[in-house]
């Protein structure tokens, strides 16, 4: 409770900063709406489904491209975690691919897969990949050996190893993985929209805001709100982790 | 009495060091038998190579029936976290059906007394019952041979007891045929029908003594026993071969057995 209640004197700091900030006359006028303004705009666009849908869409974006990435990078994981000759195999190419910022495939991403929503998609699951591989392989490096050896002396053969020890002892590894995949699909996702002219999405809603109309206080509404879907999906999940995997 | 498990020149080499030079023992049926040996001489060498984890370089192992169990010293690392103790200790059966294999649980649970704990997991329970689960989990897969490696060296000394016991109770009611790798003398006399006595790495056997107390063992006035101290010094003496004996065991012994019957008489 303690911990809560600071956490909201904290929250509380920012935004008179950030009050005080915009009404300030360092500031170009209108560059920087006071949070008294952008939380009215704010509670209007909840209202309006236009708003709705974008966020939808990103969120759904988001979602679709988390279960992808597990979808691959999860198998994938388990089989460079388990088969050093594969690891080895690939550890170079890997090892150029990770690096690459998912927004510098944004052109050879348009010209491949054109304007829709997979482009953003394949982005946001290429950028999401990493953490949960990464984890995956790591937590089976960790895997204790006397776990294997408990199971093999009970007669489990090397599939059995595999899912009935190897996967569980993964699995809060990997669900780290998922959180940090996650934050960055999101990420990547609003800077796509922003950039690559994508048609609805909380991205396309930023910039419209600000080349169309140039409404300040719309663009920091879209902001906080990917902020919010942030928070959320991090929390969510870290909840998902202590309540199914708390050892 | 029938052979349960047979060693024949078992021997082990991982590169050029020898670890095993060359056992030969069997166990009967029914039996408990405890290997002792100086430290790093090889006990969890021979304890993976007849568990079948490493094929031996040379010699035979045979076992009669078709599958062992291991209760391993690290029973927080033996055990599965992500399953509940009920979870661990079915993990052996598998191949049964779902009725048997919780009523088997529920069973071995009950010969250690942990029936009330059947649905927490191992790392809320303490270090004595987490070695406890291992054992019923061992128990719950009906072994031929139950194998146990420095079982007790984890725990502390009064749990230790508790499990020895516990350990004695369980074998005598299901006739279970038991090998117990252990460091620790006093505990291979406590426990063993009979002890093989290791010698330092290349493991050879030293001696093979038969336990001449009765099959009902009491912690306090078996230790104190004649017959116990006579072997406790014996097996010390024995691994102390070719070099000075760290500590005067008999002297040892003697003080020690002192200081145990005034504990017992205040």
């Amino acid at each position: 409770m303690r911990a809560f209640t600071r956490g909201l004197i904290g929250i509380a700091g920012f935004l008179a900063l950030w009050e005080l900030l915009g009404r300030s006359p360092l500031l170009p006028a209108d560059s920087l709406p006071p949070p008294s303004v952008v939380f009215g705009e704010l509670v209007r666009q909840l209202i309006s489904p236009d708003f709705i849908s974008h966020v939808v869409a990103t969120v759904l974006a988001v979602l679709i491209a988390i279960g992808i990435a597990i979808a691959i990078a999860v198998p994938s994981g388990l089989v460079l975690g388990s088969v050093p000759a594969v690891r080895h195999a690939t550890r170079a190419v890997i090892e150029f691919l990770r690096p690459i910022p998912s927004v510098a495939l944004i052109p050879l991403a348009l010209v491949m897969l054109g304007f829709g929503p997979e482009t953003k998609i394949t982005l946001a699951v290429y950028a999401a990949l990493w953490p949960i591989l990464f984890n995956t392989i790591y937590a089976l490096d960790e895997l204790d050996p006397l776990l294997v050896e408990t199971s093999r002396v009970f007669g489990t053969g090397r599939v059995g190893v595999l899912f009935r020890v190897a996967l569980p002892s993964a699995l809060p590894f990997v669900l780290t993985g998922i959180r940090l995949a996650a934050t960055t699909a999101l990420i990547v996702l609003v800077s796509v929209e922003l950039m690559a002219g994508a048609d609805i999405g909380l991205g396309y809603f930023i910039m419209e805001a600000r080349s169309g109309p140039g409404r300040m206080d719309q663009v920091l509404v879209g902001t906080v709100v990917a902020g919010v879907i942030g928070v959320l999906l991090n929390n969510g999940l870290e909840r998902v982790r202590r309540r199914w995997v708390a050892w | 009495m029938s052979n349960m498990l047979e060693v024949a020149d078992l021997g082990h080499t991982y590169g050029d060091y020898e670890a095993i030079g060359g056992l030969t023992f069997t166990v009967r049926a029914g039996e408990l038998v405890c290997v002792v040996g100086p430290s790093g001489c090889g006990k969890s060498t021979l304890l993976r190579t007849i568990s079948g984890l490493i094929a031996p370089s040379r010699g035979d192992v045979s076992l009669k029936g078709s599958h062992l169990a291991v209760v391993f010293q690290d029973y927080q690392r033996s055990l599965f976290p992500w399953l509940t103790v009920q979870g661990n200790v079915e993990f052996p059966l598998r191949s049964l059906p779902r009725a048997e294999r919780r009523a088997r649980a529920a069973e071995a649970l009950e010969w250690v007394g942990l029936s009330a704990a059947a649905k927490k997991r191992p790392w809320q329970l303490s270090g004595g019952m987490q070695q406890r689960v291992a054992i019923a989990r061992a128990l719950a897969f009906r072994p031929a041979l139950l194998l146990m490696d420095e079982p007790f060296a984890s725990v502390d000394a009064q749990t230790r007891f508790e499990l020895e016991d516990l350990l004695l109770r369980v074998r005598r009611e299901h006739d279970t045929t038991v090998l117990v790798v252990t460091h620790d003398i006093d505990e291979s006399v406590y426990l063993g029908d009979r002890i093989l006595v290791l010698s330092k790495s290349p493991a050879k056997l030293v001696a093979d003594l038969e336990v001449p107390l009765p099959a009902e063992r009491d912690q306090v006035t078996t230790r104190t026993d004649e017959a116990f101290v006579a072997l406790r010094s014996r097996v010390a003496r024995l691994l102390n071969v070719g070099g000075k004996p760290a500590v005067d065991v008999e002297k040892w012994a003697a003080a020690e057995r002192e200081s145990l019957s005034e504990t017992v008489s205040s």
